[in-house]
């Protein structure tokens, strides 16, 4: 439980979080791996889990009828991935699978869920923190929209 | 040191008395250009042709002018007979001097193909004779200086320009009337041709008769004075020539308020005459045509049918057109509202950080060969009123 | 400086010289390496990273194209040309002899000098690698003058991705930390997916003591910019290379103008201080 709490602590996303929060937050951590190649997780499928990744490689895929797998975004160490468990329907709206081996902070999404309905304070300070993520990452794809290297 | 001081004081007098103002009849105008002429010049002067008032090769007198005078309004330009026999009684034509000194068309070299390769061939473009310009204005006298700056004075000298320049003779003629579209007066170049020319020459056509004060500004020039039949000047003559020039700053009624004229333009990039101007702007380019200052160009390559034989052209190009800021994936300045604002804004405001002057001269083309007469003072005149202004 | 002033303002800056192909190449899909030598063997020309020449195939026309090459190998030019129109066209398909007219090299280069003994961050978008190349030469063949060398690099797609041996050899240097990624991704490319703004995320930098080059499209420069400023980096410690067209490449076209600046011989390599105000104005 102590290494748990301290690897939250420690990833860039729950910097500045006061320890009260990370204590609640430990109690839906748990440890994972994925192997290199295997599936994280599929479009449509429950989103029951928020990751922190501590090590490796993740790709978040689109899939296209007669198309090969377009991966839109590479994500890994420090970064979070996932946030289809905080709005209904808590739905994965796209694959995720691990390029290399890659060791993460599972939290369950339905516990986490709870904990931020019975404590405002710590569903804030979540929310701002996924708020900047989604901001990033909207101007990541913005950028990305406009092709800025496509022969015109 | 004292000795050689009291020497150069002398040699100064000496000057000073050389290059007194004389008065020359106005039935001897042809012994200046036979005196250009014979010291090896192509003299280059206005003469009537399509209408207007242009620059071309002079050879005598009769050619010039004589009894003309032009009338312009923003978008309009007549020639109508004078009273008198005035050579140079007119403001501007269409064309400046840079048709000469910086040419719309020219040649840069040509290239022929050599097993797989290529031999740069010698450019002509060289001119045969000096050039002597006959009735060079204040304010073209300004541009012709604003073009040294821009052509000659940096790290690189434009090889085309030096070489017609080098070696021209200026006769500047001052202003003794301005045309209605004339606002050199607020730009500080004119009238009265200060520097920079190696004689100049102000006409006075009044009860003491039609003659020509002439002053020069060069040693050339005093040198070429001194060889024409004068008379020197009287204390009226040159009262009388004074009360000339200064009609011609009078009767200017257009000006441009150029106070902190470059920061003005700088933070109203986003001024919604800008759109107004557009509106009118048919980016047709006569503005940049007609600028004596205006020096942008293109080039053009050109090869024969067999392909063996290739030629580089520089050709007058215009801020106007869209081709001007093409990079890969389109136009930089799509809309003549960017177009408009580019070459106004480089006129007035960026040409000072980029030359060290403004480069506007006052001459008014821009606004009397503009085919919807938008006129340059009332667009910087308008931002001025309604624009922002520093941090107030 | 001076000395090479005065040769150039003796000779006539629009003719170009006789250069000969001597090795052409493709880079990617459309684009390719060009390694032109003077035709006569003479010594060739010396330049500073960031420069670039004037290129001109016969019958065809002139382009400014951004030298590519190492500039401690003085003997020969060598370009990175990406094939985008006519006269690009011609370019990339010179044959091994073909000739070539050279002039240049015009511009203010990269602040090699001024980067001495402070780290190097350079962030490259697409064909803007190329003329940053020669930094990352400069900064390898002086390793021990400068400190860690951080190459950030977007392209488009993995096809479209520039010197991929060469990105690879420069990532085994001590100190130096090369991520690439593209913008579109497949499956076989197992490098990061996304703008090249989310490799700061992985970049070590040391912002107090770093000197960052930036080249690539225009919006992509300024959304780097804002990164850099937000790692701290201070806006006069970044320098940016920008593109216009040109004619002359000598101030006289009046093509290049950007704001009070000629792209030609102030720049292409401006601080960023210099032009940030510029950078967000529409059809400057």
């Amino acid at each position: 439980m102590e290494t748990l709490e301290r690897f939250i602590a420690e990833h860039p996303f729950f910097a500045g979080l006061e320890s009260y929060y990370t204590g609640l937050l430990v109690g839906c951590a748990s440890n994972v791996r994925f192997e290199k190649g295997t599936s994280i997780f599929k479009e449509g499928g429950d989103a029951n889990e928020f990751y922190l990744i501590r090590a490796g490689k993740v790709a978040l895929e689109l899939i296209e009828p007669h198309r090969r797998p377009i991966v839109i975004s590479t994500l890994s160490e420090g970064e979070i991935l996932g946030w289809s468990w905080l709005l209904p329907p808590y739905q994965w709206k796209f694959n995720a699978h691990a390029l290399e081996e890659t060791r993460a902070i599972a939290l369950d999404g339905k516990c986490l869920r709870t904990k931020c309905e019975q404590n405002h304070d710590l569903g804030y300070e979540l929310l701002k923190r996924v708020a900047q993520i989604m901001e990033r990452r909207l101007e990541a794809t913005s950028l990305q929209l406009l092709d800025v290297y496509a022969a015109r | 040191m004292p000795v050689s001081s009291t020497g150069a004081a002398c040699i100064e007098v000496e000057r000073v008395k050389e290059n007194a103002p004389k008065v020359l009849d106005a039935s001897r105008l042809a012994s200046l250009i036979e005196a250009l002429r014979r010291r090896g010049y192509e003299v280059i002067g206005p003469t009537v042709r399509d209408g207007a008032i242009v620059f071309d090769h002079i050879e005598s007198a009769e050619e010039l002018p004589a009894g003309w005078t032009d009338e312009q309004a923003p978008g309009h330009y007549r020639l109508k007979r004078r009273q008198d026999q005035a050579v140079f009684g007119y403001a501007v034509g269409p064309q400046s001097w840079k048709k000469y000194l910086h040419p719309a068309d020219v040649r840069l070299w040509s290239a022929e193909r050599q097993k797989g390769t290529f031999r740069i061939l010698n450019n002509e473009t060289r001119p045969k004779r000096p050039l002597a310009f006959l009735g060079v204005r204040a304010c073209d006298l300004a541009a012709i200086a604003v073009q040294d700056r821009v052509l000659t004075g940096d790290r690189y000298r434009d090889p085309v320009y030096s070489s017609w320049r080098d070696g021209a003779f200026l006769v500047a003629v001052q202003c003794t009337q301005a045309a209605e579209t004339c606002f050199c007066a607020s730009m500080g170049t004119g009238p009265r041709a200060q520097q920079g020319f190696d004689l100049a020459l102000t006409e006075l056509v009044d009860n003491s008769g039609h003659r020509f004060l002439l002053q020069a500004g060069s040693d050339r020039g005093v040198e070429l004075l001194a060889e024409l039949e004068t008379l020197p000047a009287t204390e009226e003559t040159l009262r009388q020539e004074e009360a000339a020039v200064e009609t011609a700053a009078r009767q200017q009624v257009r000006s441009i308020d150029t106070t902190g004229i470059k920061d003005l333009l700088y933070e109203n990039f986003e001024h919604p005459r800008w759109d107004h101007v557009a509106a009118r702007c048919l980016t047709c380019a006569n503005c940049t045509m007609v600028c004596p200052t205006c020096f942008c160009t293109t080039v053009e390559d050109i090869s024969d049918v067999t392909g063996d034989h290739a030629e580089r052209w520089r050709r007058w190009d215009s801020c106007f057109t869209m081709s001007f800021s093409y990079i890969h994936g389109g136009s930089v300045r799509a809309t003549a509202k960017a177009r408009y604002r580019q070459w106004m804004t480089h006129k007035l405001a960026s040409w000072i950080d980029q030359f060290g002057s403004s480069g506007c001269v006052g001459c008014g083309r821009c606004i009397t060969w503009c085919p919807v007469g938008i006129d340059i003072t009332e667009e910087a005149r308008a931002i001025r009123e309604t624009g922002s202004h520093g941090n107030t | 400086m001076a000395a090479l002033a005065t040769i150039l303002e003796k000779t006539d800056p629009m003719l170009p010289q006789p250069y000969v192909v001597r090795q052409v190449g493709k880079e990617t899909p459309d684009t390719f390496g060009l390694t032109l030598e003077p035709e006569d063997g003479a010594s060739g020309t010396a330049f500073r990273p960031g420069q670039f020449s004037m290129l001109w195939v016969f019958g065809v026309g002139e382009l400014p194209i951004s030298i590519s090459g190492d500039p401690s190998d003085s003997g020969r030019l060598v370009y990175t040309v990406r094939s985008v129109g006519k006269a690009t066209n011609a370019l990339v398909s010179r044959e091994v002899g073909d000739g070539i007219g050279v002039r240049g090299p015009y511009g203010t280069g990269w602040p090699v000098e001024e980067a001495r003994g402070r780290d190097v961050i350079i962030v490259a978008g697409g064909i803007g690698l190329a003329p940053l190349r020669p930094v990352i030469y400069e900064v390898l063949n002086n390793r021990k003058d400068y400190g860690r060398l951080v190459l950030l690099y977007g392209a488009r797609s993995p096809r479209d991705v520039l010197y991929r041996k060469e990105l690879a050899a420069w990532a085994r240097h001590r100190e130096t930390q090369v991520l690439t990624t593209v913008d579109y991704g497949g499956l076989s490319w197992k490098g990061h997916v996304g703008v090249v703004t989310t490799l700061f995320k992985y970049a070590r930098l040391q912002p107090a003591r770093s000197v960052a080059m930036l080249c690539g499209p225009e919006i992509m420069m300024r959304f780097v910019t804002r990164e850099l400023e937000v790692h701290g980096l201070s806006r006069d410690n970044i320098y940016v290379s920008m593109e216009r067209n040109m004619k002359c490449a000598v101030g006289f076209c009046g093509h290049c103008q950007y704001g009070p600046h000629f792209i030609c011989k102030d720049g292409p390599v401006f601080p960023y201080e210099r032009i940030r105000p510029l950078l967000e104005k529409y059809e400057l």
